[in-house]
């Protein structure tokens, strides 16, 4: 059943920080969900050979039901004849051009009616990316790209020493404090926390909450699944849900709402959306996912209480 | 000995940018090339020849070359034309231009009045509303022409779009909520109708006239394009940035190749969505596409925005209005690579560069790949360049790299630099034409048509006067001479495509293309270069006067 609106997930950072290797990992564990995957352009292979069924002009069919087009400077006119010619999909992941402002293109997707910016998710290399913030030419480009962000990949975590992270962490808190940062190598992110959870009674998340080719991903996050009490104020959970400190990273609930039937609420980071609910759902439980030990279990439930 | 026949032209004066013999009398030709320019003693020495005096009382300089245009300005004519200034479309009617809102919303009703069919869009470009006051154009100045069909004006920086009511309904922009730069609100919530940006001017593009669709590949627009040419002496264009697909290439092919078609079109193919790699063997594909009016196989990379959009990259101290720095359009890696092989292949790559980080930032990238990849010769050129200071123009004498300057804006934004963009002394420094010769850089001027009306002349006027709409002098000290000017539109381009070897001044063995005067231009006042009068032009041999075109 095709949604009446898609959700928009913004993939920005500047080149080398992993987003082609995060846009294979999400089509990996997209389990039959329809993604259609936006690229600037299929320079350099975009998508991992294996996963490519077909190939036709700029669009690749990817195995599951999935898609990936390039849109070089027409990404608008991309996104207006893309509902018509694949009504299937369900979901967008727009992988942004290395040196553009993923606000600015959240921004632009915002003009469309059919779509909603899920998430603005920024990559950045931890062992390159203060130099690059220092860099005369990119350097402003590098922390407009980072300040837009709703989540931040510090991604390559490999390469460098705890400590090292660590100063990167604080740098990128100071930087950007508005942006929750999730530290990984190999773009190594549970799929969900990016491309959303399944509808259902309890919406639902991938075993474990594993990210691919990682065993023990499962032990970064932490899940909640909490009833949501009648007459909810979707708007007002989503703003407290989305306010600092309360690290979620990730959230999903659908509700009954006065004047609108159910009503679905997405957070993601600092930024929330409450949408109609796609036809025939009913309410569902709240469930919430943050980094393991960063959750702050009271203010979550408060938030609940007080909506 | 050929038995070809020879032409030999009289003419009041030849201006031949020959420094060997700069001024003759007589020009022969033969087979569309010149077998000599002097007097008619030295040229009847090739033997037969037919003396043609209809240019006895005119003046003749090499066929202009227009180094920065692009042939959409002949897809524009399509459209109603709204700018502030006079303007000559291709029949070589000068349109007045328009001098308020109510004078544009009139021009637009008289069209209107004149639409067959109650559905087909009211499309006008050249909007300039800094020249109307404060005043914004919105859309209940459009609907009041019609609420029914769409309206849609492009403004004459071709980078905001205003719309009626109608064309925002059709786009799904008639709602409350938006929340883009790129959309001005009114106090109602909803959108003026101003729409800046290629994202919000897209989604309503199509449906007020400006498809994408409709505007590449357009064989009407390349004829009219033409006909422009003929009237302003130009026998060469360059059609900048173009993603020439086979179909606009074989098109062009077929256009330019017809008996009658008076210009060589120079189109570059521009780097867009494409790794460096691809890029150039497209490029390499395309040289081999090429004929002798449709030059093919060079790149255009646009490394950052404009200046009057605020996306032109600056370096310190950044705007003076304090707006944030602009946006680069290509990771400084992929220019890097694309100059790196190019310069391997031979693959002529001119860059647009806006704001002097931009500047800075292809000079290093062409300093790292000269190092990699050491090209004598390889006249990649800066267009714009707008902001450059004199140690840049130093290094890019030093790196080989030409110039092509865009002084049209000192008269069309001169005013706006000076008070809001990047103010008073850079405005002054801006397009510094007298740097980039003293400095060596080899030195084109354009007109960016339809961005400024394609006219060489009026942009040598421009470089040699620096005058603003205003009547404000920016900057005496850039000024250059008329000489040097004219040098400019003629050999001084052709340079930075590689053509000077075969055009670009009137000397033996080049093509006869020639710019056919009414009044030279080194007797009349330099204030009054841009009115000399134009007769039309000499293609290859072949005669094109203005009044047929």
């Amino acid at each position: 059943m095709k949604n009446s609106i898609l959700p928009v997930t913004v993939v920005g950072g500047y080149l080398g920080t992993g987003k082609t290797t995060l846009v294979n990992n999400l089509l990996r564990a997209a389990a039959g969900r329809r993604i259609a995957v936006l690229v600037n352009d299929f320079g350099t292979t975009p998508i991992d050979r294996d996963l490519i069924v077909a190939t036709d002009g700029d669009t690749l069919e990817i195995s599951g039901g999935c898609v990936c087009c390039s849109y070089g400077s027409d990404l608008m006119e991309r996104l207006m004849t893309l509902p018509e010619q694949r009504p299937d999909v369900e979901r967008i992941v727009l992988e942004a051009s290395g040196v553009a402002l993923p606000g600015m293109v959240a921004n632009a997707v915002t003009l469309l009616e059919p779509y909603r910016i899920d998430a603005v998710v920024v990559m950045a290399d931890a062992e390159t990316v203060q130099a690059q913030a220092d860099d005369a030419y990119l350097g402003d480009t590098i922390l407009r790209q980072l300040t837009a962000a709703d989540l931040i990949i510090l991604n390559r975590c490999d390469l460098v020493d705890d400590a090292a992270r660590e100063r990167t962490m604080t740098w990128l808190a100071q930087q950007a404090p508005d942006a929750r940062v999730l530290p990984t190598s190999y773009a190594d992110v549970a799929p969900e926390l990016l491309i959303g959870l399944r509808d259902g009674p309890t919406p639902r998340r991938q075993a474990a909450l594993q990210a691919p080719g990682a065993p023990d991903a499962a032990s970064l996050y932490d899940a909640l699944e909490l009833d949501m009490p009648p007459d909810i104020d979707l708007q007002q959970l989503g703003s407290r849900l989305a306010a600092p400190g309360t690290g979620v990273l990730r959230a999903k609930g659908m509700a009954r709402d006065e004047s609108r039937g159910i009503a679905a609420l997405h957070v993601v980071g600092k930024r929330f959306a409450v949408d109609p609910a796609p036809p025939g759902a009913t309410p569902t439980k709240l469930v919430v996912i943050g980094l393991r030990g960063h959750l702050d279990r009271n203010a979550i439930s408060n938030a609940l209480r007080k909506a | 000995m050929s038995t070809s026949k020879i032409t030999i032209f009289r003419a009041r004066r030849i201006l031949t940018m020959n420094p060997a013999r700069p001024e003759a009398t007589h020009v022969a030709v033969r087979d569309g090339r010149i077998l000599g320019a002097g007097s008619l003693e030295e040229l009847q020495g090739w033997g037969a020849h037919d003396l043609d005096d209809r240019f006895a009382d005119k003046v003749l300089m090499p066929g202009f070359v227009e180094g920065h245009s692009h042939t959409s300005e002949g897809t524009f004519w399509r459209y109603t034309y709204l700018g502030r200034f006079d303007r000559m479309d291709p029949d070589g009617k000068v349109w007045p231009g328009v001098k308020s809102i109510d004078e544009v919303v009139a021009r637009l009703q008289e069209k209107e009045r004149k639409l067959a069919s109650a559905d087909e869009p009211l499309s006008g470009w050249g909007l300039d509303p800094i020249y109307y006051g404060d005043r914004r154009v919105v859309r209940a100045d459009f609907d009041r022409i019609s609420t029914q069909r769409t309206i849609g004006v492009m403004h004459a920086s071709g980078h905001i779009l205003n719309v009626n009511s109608r064309a925002l309904e059709l786009a799904g922009l008639l709602r409350t909520g938006l929340n883009h730069p790129g959309v001005t609100l009114g106090s109602d919530g909803l959108p003026t109708g101003e729409l800046k940006g290629p994202e919000a001017m897209t989604l309503v593009g199509k449906h007020v006239g400006f498809d994408r669709e409709v505007l590449a590949n357009d064989e009407p627009g390349l004829r009219r394009f033409a006909r422009l040419c003929v009237r302003q002496g130009v026998t060469t264009a360059t059609d900048l940035a173009n993603l020439l697909p086979d179909d606009a290439v074989s098109m062009m092919q077929r256009v330019t190749g017809e008996a009658q078609f008076p210009v060589r079109i120079v189109s570059f193919r521009r780097f867009q969505a494409l790794t460096p790699e691809q890029a150039v063997e497209i490029a390499v594909g395309l040289k081999k596409q090429a004929t002798d009016r449709l030059r093919l196989g060079a790149i255009k990379l646009f490394v950052d925005g404009s200046i009057q959009g605020f996306s032109a990259r600056l370096r310190w101290p950044g705007y003076y209005n304090g707006a944030p720095n602009g946006l680069w359009y290509t990771p400084p890696e992929a220019i890097a690579q694309l100059y790196r092989l190019a310069l391997q292949k031979d693959v002529l790559v001119h860059s647009h560069t806006n704001g002097d980080q931009a500047t800075e930032m292809a000079l290093d990238c062409l300093d790292g790949a000269l190092r990699d990849q050491p090209a004598p010769d390889h006249r990649f050129t800066l267009q714009h360049c707008q902001l450059a200071d004199a140690a840049q123009f130093r290094r890019m004498s030093r790196l080989g790299m030409c110039a092509n300057l865009f002084p049209n804006h000192h008269f069309y934004w001169g005013d706006q630099h000076y008070e809001t963009t990047v103010g008073p002394e850079r405005a002054t420094r801006m397009n510094a034409c007298a740097t980039a010769l003293a400095s060596g850089v080899p030195l084109a001027i354009h007109s960016d048509a339809p961005v400024t009306p394609l006219g060489p002349l009026f942009t040598a006027w421009c470089a040699v006067n620096r005058l603003t709409a205003s009547g404000r002098v920016l900057g005496t000290s850039e000024r250059i001479s008329v000489a040097d000017a004219l040098r400019t539109i003629t050999l001084g381009a052709a340079w930075t495509l590689k053509l000077d070897g075969e055009l670009g001044s009137i000397e033996v063995g080049k093509h006869a293309d020639f710019a056919v005067l009414e009044d030279d231009p080194l007797e009349i006042a330099p204030e009054k270069l841009k009115d000399v009068r134009i007769w039309g032009t000499v293609q290859a041999g072949r005669l094109f006067p203005a009044a047929g075109a």
